[in-house]
């Protein structure tokens, strides 16, 4: 009781209230924008919450996080378009309805289910602390250098079909977090004798590079699009009450956001992915998903939802970041001197309380908002891209150049701006680049540390928890690489099968002959069997 | 036609392979500056050498950059490449924008800067109606006063600023 009332002191005062305002409102209003995601946010943010108090810079981008995705859900309902990243299998569902005009009910339906999927997962992760407060002080540098190793494993084996690429653009990160003077030995590293990388480069200047001028730039290139929106009629109270009545999808779906917030790398979209894949399994309906499913629609987004409380957990308890997001505000603890990992949790549970207590607030105040203030945020979607893209280059230069009123920053910034363009334009991943950077750097000053007390290979995993980070390393690589294997396999067996089946006009007939024969075949079987079982019925 | 590898390889073909070309001979010329770039120190660990991390970062940047360019399902440049270069360097242009934005700021101010800068580049992008200019001058007042009166983030005067007369030019300098 004192630890929660002690959390309570921390969040009373004005400026963290404030705080939750305006991370809450903003982010609403940042994931209604098609074009404009969190990452390009928090990016622009960064340095200004530098000057904060870190509860009061930390609660503005946790709300930006945790909100976004609730408003992502306004465009991708009723335009067909996710207004953030993760909101692409709300389009599934969500738009379907919208088109047989029931706007209000996907929208009331998505925010409840968001609603849902947040407040589960602080609630899990309030009661999972203590638990957490044991385990955390288990982790020595050798567990941290592994935890930080597997982080990034799961980071290029989560990109399926672009592994190689992903691999490739982490070990760029882990270069970049290398260049300039080397802290142990004082050896420069890099630098090819020029006095502006001696100091390195800066995390926030790669970030605002990759995430917010390359979107700005994005923005800019692209067309506008004449946006059509549907008018919404009635209240927006509804979708409480229907999410009630699938209860089991609602708990599954927030405990897959959980479990996967909660790995460093997997993170929204396999959340995602496995809650709607079960509820689809399990529906009674199944042929209803992507069609304006209910069930589908509550699957994506309480899982979505569930993911940025559990995301904070490999941040706090351990000082690593799963993914982009959390990354960047690792930089805000930086700045204040406040280490995140198993000290924190020891000595500053509060904190940790105050801060998910903060993410409860914030998914109230959120959820209110929306019900009361959907109809006037529905017009932020019809922002031109291209005006759109002038906003995020304008703010960009805050970003950058109030971080050291440096213009070598911004030429750097400038730098990866164009890099990140690249990418996006390519559909390759960003994130791997920032996680390399991060997490390189981790790994660095840990295994140095761990390393100074091991006298034989085999000592580095002789403790539990090692060995088990170890074990799951390995299995990890096994999994990936057999399902590399399979899916080598499953492209030679669909080359072979192009290459050799005829294109002539009677063997395309024959095959059709042989479908149709076996297509009937399966009927009058299926036919029979049905009359059997019936005939036993009766007897 | 395209082949089975073409129709899984997931993105765009435009581009690919002179992205990954480009980041091979990166990653070689990096490889090669290592030994002239970092230091090998003497009785020290290998796992604590500062040529360590820099040199398995740029290994590991060739060897899966390199299995990413073999692994391509196009070997061949097309015209539909080039186009995609060209369209990357169309970026170039608002990247240089963003610049003279950074170099003015620090002589002019932020304020008259940003109030120049947004609706120059609304009218550079077709926004040249009286209602358009009139929200991207109000977007730059608001970004200003948010950023710089409110939230009071590092951004130094203007040195025009300094020829204004007392009292204003501590307001301004301090302000906006």
């Amino acid at each position: 009781m004192d630890l929660f009332l002690s959390s309570v002191e921390i969040l009373a005062r004005w400026d963290v209230v404030l705080a939750l305002l305006v991370g809450s409102v903003g982010g609403v209003l940042i994931g209604a924008i098609p074009g404009v995601g969190p990452a390009v946010a928090i990016a622009i943010l960064l340095p200004a919450t530098f000057s904060m108090q870190p509860i009061v810079g930390l609660t503005v981008l946790l709300g930006i996080y945790g909100s976004s995705m609730y408003g992502g859900s306004i465009p991708a309902v009723l335009i067909n378009t996710p207004g953030t990243a993760v909101n692409a299998l709300t389009t599934y569902d969500g738009y379907p309805m919208t088109v047989r005009g029931e706007p209000r009910r996907a929208l009331s339906l998505a925010y409840s289910a968001s609603f849902f999927g947040g407040i589960f997962s602080v609630i899990c992760l309030i009661l999972f602390a203590p638990v957490l407060a044991k385990v955390a002080p288990l982790f020595g540098s050798r567990e941290i250098f592994l935890a930080a190793l597997l982080g990034i494993i799961l980071v290029i084996v989560a990109h399926r079909g672009q592994s190689l690429i992903a691999g490739s653009l982490a070990a760029f990160g882990i270069f970049i977090q290398t260049i300039g003077l080397e802290p142990v030995k004082y050896s420069k590293r890099f630098t090819f004798d020029q006095a502006f990388l001696s100091g390195g480069i800066d995390l926030i200047v790669v970030v605002l590079g990759l995430f917010a001028l390359s979107q700005a730039f994005v923005l800019l290139t692209s067309d506008d699009e004449k946006i059509r929106i549907t008018r919404l009629r009635g209240g927006l109270f509804q979708g409480l009450r229907e999410l009630s009545r699938h209860p089991r999808v609602a708990t599954v779906s927030a405990t897959f956001g959980v479990l996967m917030g909660m790995i460093p790398g997997v993170g929204e979209f396999t959340a995602q992915f496995l809650s709607y894949t079960y509820a689809q399994k399990t529906s009674k309906r199944p042929q209803d998903f992507g069609h304006g499913s209910s069930e589908g629609l509550i699957a994506s987004e309480t899982a979505n939802n569930a993911v940025p409380a559990a995301a904070m957990v490999p941040l706090l308890a351990l000082g690593i970041p799963g993914e982009a997001l959390t990354a960047m505000m690792l930089s805000v603890f930086y700045v204040h001197n406040v280490v995140p990992g198993p000290a924190l949790f020891q000595k500053h549970m509060d904190f940790i309380i105050a801060l998910y207590l903060a993410l409860l607030i914030l998914n109230v105040l959120v959820l209110l908002f929306l019900l009361v203030a959907t109809r006037p945020l529905i017009s932020v979607v019809k922002i031109p891209n291209k005006f759109l893209g002038i906003t995020v280059l304008t703010l960009s230069f805050v970003g950058v150049y109030s971080l050291r009123n440096s213009v070598t920053d911004c030429i750097i910034a400038a730098i990866f701006g164009i890099v990140g363009y690249i990418l996006k334009r390519l559909s390759l991943p960003i994130v791997p680049i920032i996680l390399g950077m991060v997490l390189g750097n981790i790994m660095e000053v840990k295994l140095r540390a761990g390393m100074a007390r091991v006298n034989e290979p085999f000592d580095f995993i002789d403790r539990p928890v090692a060995m088990i980070l170890f074990l799951v390393i390995v299995g990890v690589l096994v999994i990936h690489v057999r399902q590399v294997w399979l899916d080598r396999k499953a492209l030679k067996e669909a080359e072979w099968q192009t290459k050799f089946r005829s294109t002539r006009f009677g063997a395309f007939l024959s095959r059709r002959r042989n479908s149709l024969l076996r297509a009937r075949g399966r009927k009058v079987k299926a036919r029979h069997s049905t009359s059997y079982r019936r005939s036993t019925d009766r007897s | 036609m395209t082949t089975e590898r073409e129709r899984r390889f997931p993105g765009p073909r435009r581009g690919q392979l002179i992205f990954a070309v480009v980041f091979v001979l990166f990653s070689a010329f990096l490889l090669s500056q290592v030994p002239s770039e970092t230091r090998w120190v003497a009785k020290t660990g290998f796992f604590a050498q500062p040529r360590f991390w820099p040199a398995t970062g740029i290994g590991a940047m060739f060897v899966l950059g390199a299995l990413y360019l073999i692994k391509l399902p196009w070997h061949r440049f097309q015209a539909a490449d080039w186009i995609e270069a060209r369209k990357w360097a169309s970026a170039l242009e608002y990247a240089a924008w963003f610049m003279g934005y950074v170099f003015v700021v620090p002589i002019v101010g932020y304020l008259p800067t940003t109030m120049v800068f947004v609706p120059a580049l609304a009218w550079r992008l077709g926004y040249r109606s009286r209602k358009m200019i009139l929200i991207s001058i109000a977007f730059a007042i608001v970004t200003v006063i948010i950023f710089k009166s409110f939230l009071s983030v590092k951004i130094p005067g203007g040195m025009l600023y300094e020829y204004l007369p007392g009292a204003i030019r501590s307001f301004f300098i301090l302000n906006l």
